[in-house]
């Protein structure tokens, strides 16, 4: 790893701050990908500022459907909410099964959205529940927050404090993870609201997480795990690598969206 | 060059070290700790892990200045006595290593699964919850066995005392 300085804020503003004051420099929040990225010398900033410690950024509150996480809420906590698991328990069930126990007692779901991997689980929920990003400056649709592979619309310096969604009346969460690294091959969260149904895919395609049209409307119609047989999902769209090719994923994303829909119920 | 100031294992200790200085390498070089291993240095194998204010999570993917202020306990702290420990019972007990570079880091986990989950243990939640820490001599079979085993009788001993 590069040298590099550390700061500790203790609020939002002061955070912000900080980092204004260090052009190369990078807000740390859980570190489960920045650390690991700066070993090896795939990041260098020259500066660290701390988020973990800054109370307002911790924690999950519920009122009545509305629900907000803040941004350095680690995944262990999503996952075992008690209160979030009783209105909408696919995202609890979505943020346990995030890497492994040691990296959901450190990573957070600020550090997830903000980093945009196209692999990454929080990312599908955001969009499939049309949550709400809340940053130091403004609040952003999901739709408008996620733009390509590793992208979003955050601007320089600019910091995620929290998520906030409306739990639907339905909502689940398959992926099908890559054996090894346990990220999403494909990974399909559905939910249910009264105005309409949401199909938001992770880990497949080419350019990062996107919505499907096509299983929206025909899950709109019926609502259920056969109704999406009959969508096209275009292998085209989707990402080849190492792990697997466009047709695979293609395949994957149909199989997880019925099985999103299952775990729905 | 920063201040690093930590509880481990009970006993607070201050020391010096860079900002890029990762929690794993403070523990061992400047405590003189050696229990805990590195493996990966990729944040996969889990030869690394310690508990933090706690909870389970990989020291080689922690900054010491992260860590500054935090609780710490090693594998040499897990037992205050100087009987082993249940975990390190039951991983003696039904072969649950072979080499042992990795157990260090099944026994930290092994600890707190069993403190999370309060005794309700099953045997898909122990395979599930071992997917950070990679052994590659015994197959885990005997691992998941010891972990269950020490499950038990941590159970039973917590019964006794209510
Ligand atoms: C072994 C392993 C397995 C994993 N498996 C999965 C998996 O299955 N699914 C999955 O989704 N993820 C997985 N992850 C990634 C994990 O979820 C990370 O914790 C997460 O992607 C990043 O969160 P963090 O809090 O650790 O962020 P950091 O690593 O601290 O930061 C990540 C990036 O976001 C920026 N950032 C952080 N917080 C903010 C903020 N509040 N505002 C603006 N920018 C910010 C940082 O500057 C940095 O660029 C895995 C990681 C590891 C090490």
């Amino acid at each position: 790893m590069y040298a590099t300085g550390y700061h500790r804020a203790s609020s939002v503003e002061e955070a912000v701050k900080l980092k204004g004051q260090h052009d190369e420099g990078r807000y740390l929040s859980g570190g489960m990908t920045l650390i690991a990225t700066m070993k090896q010398r795939l990041a260098a900033p020259t500066d660290l500022v701390d988020l973990r410690h800054i109370a307002d950024l911790h924690g999950i509150s519920v009122d009545g459907r509305n629900v907000r996480i803040g941004a350095a809420t680690p995944h262990a906590e999503v996952a075992g909410s008690s209160a979030l698991r009783a209105i909408c328990p696919a995202i609890c069930d979505l943020a346990g099964k995030i890497g492994d126990p040691h990296v959901r007692h450190m990573g957070t779901i600020g550090g997830s959205i903000a980093n945009n991997d196209p692999a990454a689980d929080y990312p599908a929920a955001m969009l499939g529940l049309g949550a709400t990003i809340i940053t130091d400056r403004r609040w952003l649709s999901a739709d408008d927050f996620f733009a390509g592979l590793f992208e979003t619309a955050l601007e320089e310096g600019e910091m995620v404090t929290g998520v906030t969604f409306e739990a639907p009346e339905k909502a689940g969460y398959a992926k099908f993870a890559n054996p090894a690294s346990r990220y999403a091959l494909a990974g399909v969260f559905v939910a249910r609201r009264a105005d309409g149904v949401r199909v938001a895919v992770a880990g497949a395609g080419a350019d990062g997480v996107f919505r499907h049209s096509g299983m929206e409307e025909a899950l709109a119609a019926s609502w259920s795990p056969d109704a999406v047989a009959g969508a096209a999902v275009d292998a085209r769209d989707m990402l080849t690598d190492m792990h697997a090719n466009g047709e695979y994923r293609a395949n994957l994303v149909k199989v997880m969206a019925k099985r999103a829909v299952i775990a729905a119920g | 060059m920063a201040k690093v100031t930590l509880t481990v294992n009970g006993r607070t200790v201050s020391g010096e070290c860079e900002e890029r200085t990762l929690l794993v390498h403070f523990i061992r070089d400047k405590l003189g700790l050696t229990g805990t291993h590195v493996g990966c240095d990729t944040t996969q194998c889990g030869a690394c892990v310690i508990h933090m204010d706690g909870k389970s999570v990989k020291s080689c993917s922690i900054l010491a200045v992260q860590a500054s202020g935090s609780s710490v306990t090693t594998i040499e702290g897990l037992s205050s006595q100087r009987e082993l420990h249940p975990v390190q019972a039951a991983f003696k007990e039904h072969h649950g290593l072979q080499c042992g570079f990795c157990t260090p880091g099944m026994v930290m986990t092994a600890v707190d699964m069993i403190n999370r989950h309060g005794g309700k243990l099953d045997e898909a939640t122990v395979r599930h919850e071992l997917e950070g820490n990679i052994c590659r001599c015994t197959g885990y079979h005997n691992i998941v066995k010891a972990v269950l085993s020490a499950n038990a009788e941590m159970q039973a001993g917590r019964q006794a005392a209510e």
